[in-house]
């Protein structure tokens, strides 16, 4: 490999004396990790790539499609139905053959979060859930590595530098500016509001300029700081933020707690979590699971399928102490009472216990069968 | 005391406001109490608050320039 400061490649960047030869081997050292191959991601990747940021990780597991392509700039009509990462790594690759890339063409979860992430210096959210962003967040907490969020809601967009050590004051993280996820269908995704591509194409490419600074040590960097952009009327909005003592008992400690922590279930509520009965006949075989029928007693059709106790949603409250496994079930004739039936237990339990509707109930189940 | 508030995000769609001015407020609390009265659908919103730039996670009396920014998570990328 060639010496990148003599790199024709590089060289008008070097031109810049906050840069210079010095800046150019940090970027030729430094490790990105760009989690979800996105709007975010995708120019993230173009930048990082073309300033020669020496090994950069790209983690999707999603493939491409039509609808990707107005915002998604690595990707053309041939890759429709091709992996997202493993082609942004193939273009990457035609950019700039001098780097190393890493492809992980999985699903990030907390069972290998940590394992890919601990190989890099700087974490790059490109992601479209606040599941993942949880659990990144928390994973970089965990790992002690620099966060760089950005995130967009319909013509606006959100970016930050997270965890990042400083002398003056404590790593700000993720969970002290939203200690809490917001319920399901509270915040609506790109597909349900609508994005235009230029928008996650100015926040991700402000994601890797803020990356390149970071690295190279130039300018200042959002750390601490939210920076919301609002793509309609260009204002920007800056504000500082706090580390929170009680945000960071919400983090699990340690890669086991990490390991063992539901984050879809975290940002979820649990009137939200009804299931199919594909998806019940597949938990039957769980350990510790309760399956709950609070239909009145006597009401037909008996169900024979699986084990279950009755509790009539009208003697529910009362009747709690009868529940005391981990995983909870509740059916009914139509799937209405057990909704209702779920959001009592899930107002007793909180998030302690797995809380879990059978949608249009033993109605759904039996046509199923 | 007047509040000058900024919503952004989805708070902007459930208030159809991007700025509003308020008056009589004396904290924090009670201007979100007031918000909770006038737009309900803001009860259950989640949202940072932000005084001035910077961010405040307590009940905060008001004196002066109060510039109040709600800011909810965004999720899309």
């Amino acid at each position: 490999m060639s010496n990148p400061t003599k790199n024709d490649r590089y060289q008008r960047q070097i031109s810049l004396k906050e840069l210079g030869e010095i800046g150019q081997q940090k970027l030729k050292n430094a490790k990105v990790l760009v989690i979800g191959a996105g709007g975010l991601g995708c120019p993230a990747l173009l930048y990082l790539a073309g300033a020669g940021v020496g090994r950069i990780g790209i983690v999707d597991f999603d493939i491409v499609s039509l609808s990707n392509l107005h915002r998604q700039v690595l990707f053309s009509v041939n890759d429709i139905g091709l992996s997202k990462a493993l082609r942004a790594g193939d273009v990457l690759e035609q950019i700039n053959p001098e780097i190393e890339i890493i492809v992980f063409n999985e699903k990030l979860s907390n069972s290998n979060a940590l394992e890919i992430i601990k190989g890099f210096d700087i974490i790059l959210d490109g992601t479209d859930n606040f599941a993942s962003r949880y659990m990144i967040n928390d994973a970089c907490v965990i790992l002690k590595k620099i966060l760089v969020y950005g995130a967009i809601s319909r013509f606006e967009g959100q970016l930050a530098v997270f965890n990042h050590p400083s002398e003056t004051n404590t790593a700000v993280n993720y969970r002290d500016l939203f200690p809490v996820a917001p319920a399901d269908g509270e915040v609506l995704n790109c597909e349900e509001a609508g994005v235009i591509g230029v928008l996650p194409g100015i926040i991700g490419t402000m994601m890797a300029n803020e990356t390149i600074k970071l690295i190279t040590n130039i300018g200042n960097a959002l750390i601490n700081r939210l920076l919301t952009y609002n793509s309609l009327n260009n204002h920007f909005f800056e504000m500082e933020l706090v580390a929170i003592p009680e945000t960071s008992k919400m983090i699990p400690e340690g890669a086991k707690a990490f390991k063992a922590f539901n984050y879809d279930w975290f940002c979820s509520t649990s009137s939200a979590f009804e299931l199919r009965p594909e998806e019940v006949q597949r938990m039957m075989q769980e350990k510790n699971i309760q399956f709950v029928d609070v239909r009145e007693a006597g009401e037909a059709p008996q169900v024979n399928d699986f084990e279950h106790i009755n509790i009539p949603l009208s003697r529910l409250q009362e009747q709690i102490p009868e529940i005391h496994a981990e995983t909870i079930v509740l059916f009914c004739q139509s799937g209405k009472r057990s909704a209702g039936a779920a959001e009592i237990l899930s107002k007793h339990f909180g998030k302690s216990r797995k809380i879990y509707s059978l949608k249009d109930g033993i109605a759904g189940w039996q046509k199923s069968k | 005391m007047q509040v000058h508030l900024t919503l952004f995000g989805q708070l902007a769609d459930i208030t159809g406001k991007t700025e509003m001015i308020l008056h009589d407020i004396p904290d924090t609390e009670t201007l979100i109490k007031t918000l909770h009265e006038m737009y309900p659908l803001l009860i259950n919103a989640k949202y940072a608050i932000a005084l001035n730039k910077k961010v405040i996670k307590e009940n905060t009396i008001l004196s002066g320039d109060n510039n109040i920014a709600l800011l909810p998570p965004f999720s899309g990328g």
